[in-house]
């Protein structure tokens, strides 16, 4: 055990999970007032919830059987049976306590789902959101999970995910559009303003998920070494970046920079970084993130084309975010930077090896997750229902949901307690 | 008695305050409105999402009177609101039928 690259995953573990309160501010001041505890709520129960799921079955179902080339691990960390201080499977390689790995994972297991909350705001159920995440961490994360970060046919294969742009942002961004397929429009959608409520609290959730990401990504190098610097930096350039290049386009085609287009461009970059982050090097995050910015700002016009409600565009942002790093990875590993990446990017004379499998590994977890996000999210409506009534979404989900109000200024028109 | 009722700028609003006060009336009531006339909305941008905000923020002054103050106070307030810029406001005079002061029980012109 390396006492070194523990204390770093212990930091890493903590920055990780604490974007997850940043990701509820950063969509909650996006939303209506009315609608944002609904929003705060979906993603603080993510942290209940998925965490105890992980713990008992999911964990063993991503990580079991690591190395198997395969599509599932297997029941033998159930339980957190055998998932203590030593250093876990050999196979694995790991200089730090199992257990810790499994509360660090932990947290992206809570994080991947928490991201769908953004695309379903104002009418998604919370007994279905609930019922969702708690099967989806189960059935696709878990899978997914296992193909690409626990030697499973992905990552055999050869396709590269440093931190999770497949794992987290793909998949998420999939779930996300299955489900706003088949919960439709919110109430009034486009025609209607439905601006956000507070970019104060946004801006707040932006820093937050900004200082996070450090642990995201270079704890993704599960080591407190040359490559967690260098995804480090590659993280922290890509938002700058990200930001500088949403920011331009937007000037150019709307008119003015926006505090909002300056969060989103920034959040584009570090999600594009994601895949990318240990395995590329000198200045190509700058060139990823003003990548990112540019081509997620003209992503989520599509929902207005298209005619889908990605409410905070979850598509836009994480699903084509997430696509454009994992392709651009194809073109800018390099060996010299992480000696596992065994074959470099079109940049870097691999040919287009790796791009062919960043394709693959891509189009299969979109697919997958879609997919069967369909088919839950077909059975949680059928069953319980997926959304609110009409009369829930117009009185909005902080009262119809949890009978409560955001922003009791004063005390006007309270009667007295009753019950 | 009269019931004066003024829709003004919001940054007027200390000034029309200081301008009654002295001129010797007694206190008023203040709510925060959004209205508007002859003056456009303004529009915001949200990812690329543009909207129009038709409703501006006003300022909405009531104070009651004794008839024969009403001109004094309708100039008053008129001189202190007005900006020369279209949105500046209006002033209207109604009817009160009848005032009672909570805290004495004191009616009508002895009320205001």
């Amino acid at each position: 055990m390396d006492s070194g690259n523990t204390a770093w995953m212990l930091v890493a573990t903590a920055l990780v999970l604490f974007m997850t309160p940043g990701l509820a501010f950063f969509y909650g001041g996006m939303v209506r007032a009315k609608n944002v505890l609904g929003m705060l709520m979906q993603n603080f129960f993510a942290m209940g919830l998925l965490a105890v799921i992980w713990a008992v079955l999911a964990f063993s179902l991503a990580f079991g059987a690591f190395g198997n080339g395969g599509l599932i691990g297997n029941f033998d960390f159930v339980g957190l049976r055998n998932v203590a201080v030593g250093l876990g499977p050999e196979a694995m390689h790991l200089t730090i306590p199992f257990v810790l790995f499994c509360a660090y994972q932990m947290t992206f297991a809570v994080i991947t789902p928490a991201l769908i909350t953004g695309a379903t705001a104002d009418r998604l159920k919370f007994s279905a959101y609930a019922l969702f995440i708690g099967i989806w961490v189960v059935i696709v994360y878990a899978p997914v999970a296992h193909w690409v970060f626990a030697g499973g046919w992905l990552q055999k294969m050869g396709a590269l995910d440093f931190a999770g742009g497949a794992v987290v942002h793909i998949n998420a961004g999939a779930a996300a559009l299955a489900l706003i397929l088949i919960l439709g429009k919110r109430h009034g959608w486009p025609r209607e303003a439905m601006h956000p409520h507070s970019l104060p609290l946004t801006m707040l959730g932006t820093g937050i998920l900004w200082f996070g990401w450090f642990g995201f990504n270079a704890g993704s190098a599960l080591a407190a070494d040359g490559v967690a610097a260098v995804a480090a930096m590659n993280t922290f350039l890509a938002a700058s970046a990200g930001m500088l290049g949403w920011v331009a386009i937007e000037k150019w085609k709307d008119g003015r920079p926006t505090t909002l287009g300056a969060a989103s461009g920034a959040v584009a970059g570090l999600v594009a970084i994601t895949p990318c982050a240990g395995y590329v090097g000198g200045l190509s995050p700058i060139l990823i993130g003003i990548i990112a910015g540019l081509v997620c700002f003209l992503a989520i016009q599509m929902k207005y084309r298209l005619g889908y409600d990605d409410a905070l565009d979850v598509v836009g942002v994480h699903l084509v975010g997430g696509l454009v790093g994992a392709l651009l990875l194809g073109f800018f590993a390099e060996a010299s930077v992480n000696s596992a990446v065994v074959n470099q990017g079109v940049f870097h004379g691999g040919g287009f090896t790796l791009l062919g499998y960043q394709a693959i590994a891509s189009v299969s977890v979109l697919a997958f997750s879609l997919i069967i996000s369909v088919v839950l999210a077909k059975v949680i409506d059928i069953t319980i229902g997926l959304r609110v009534s009409q009369e829930d979404e117009l009185s909005g989900l902080d009262l119809s949901q949890h009978s409560e109000t955001a922003y009791a200024y004063d005390d006007f028109g309270s009667m007295g307690r009753i019950g | 008695m009269k019931l004066v009722t003024a829709i003004i700028k919001p940054f007027k609003l200390d000034e029309v305050k200081d301008a009654l006060k002295a001129a010797g009336l007694a206190g008023l009531t203040v709510d925060e409105v959004r209205g508007f006339g002859r003056q456009g909305g303004h529009t915001e941008t949200y990812r690329g999402a543009e909207y129009q905000i038709d409703f501006l923020p006003k300022v909405r002054i009531q104070i009651v009177v004794a008839e024969t103050d009403v001109d004094r106070v309708v100039d008053l307030i008129v001189d202190a609101a007005r900006t020369g810029q279209i949105g500046d406001g209006k002033v209207w005079i109604t009817d009160v039928a009848k005032l009672v002061r909570i805290r004495t029980g004191e009616i009508d012109i002895d009320a205001v």
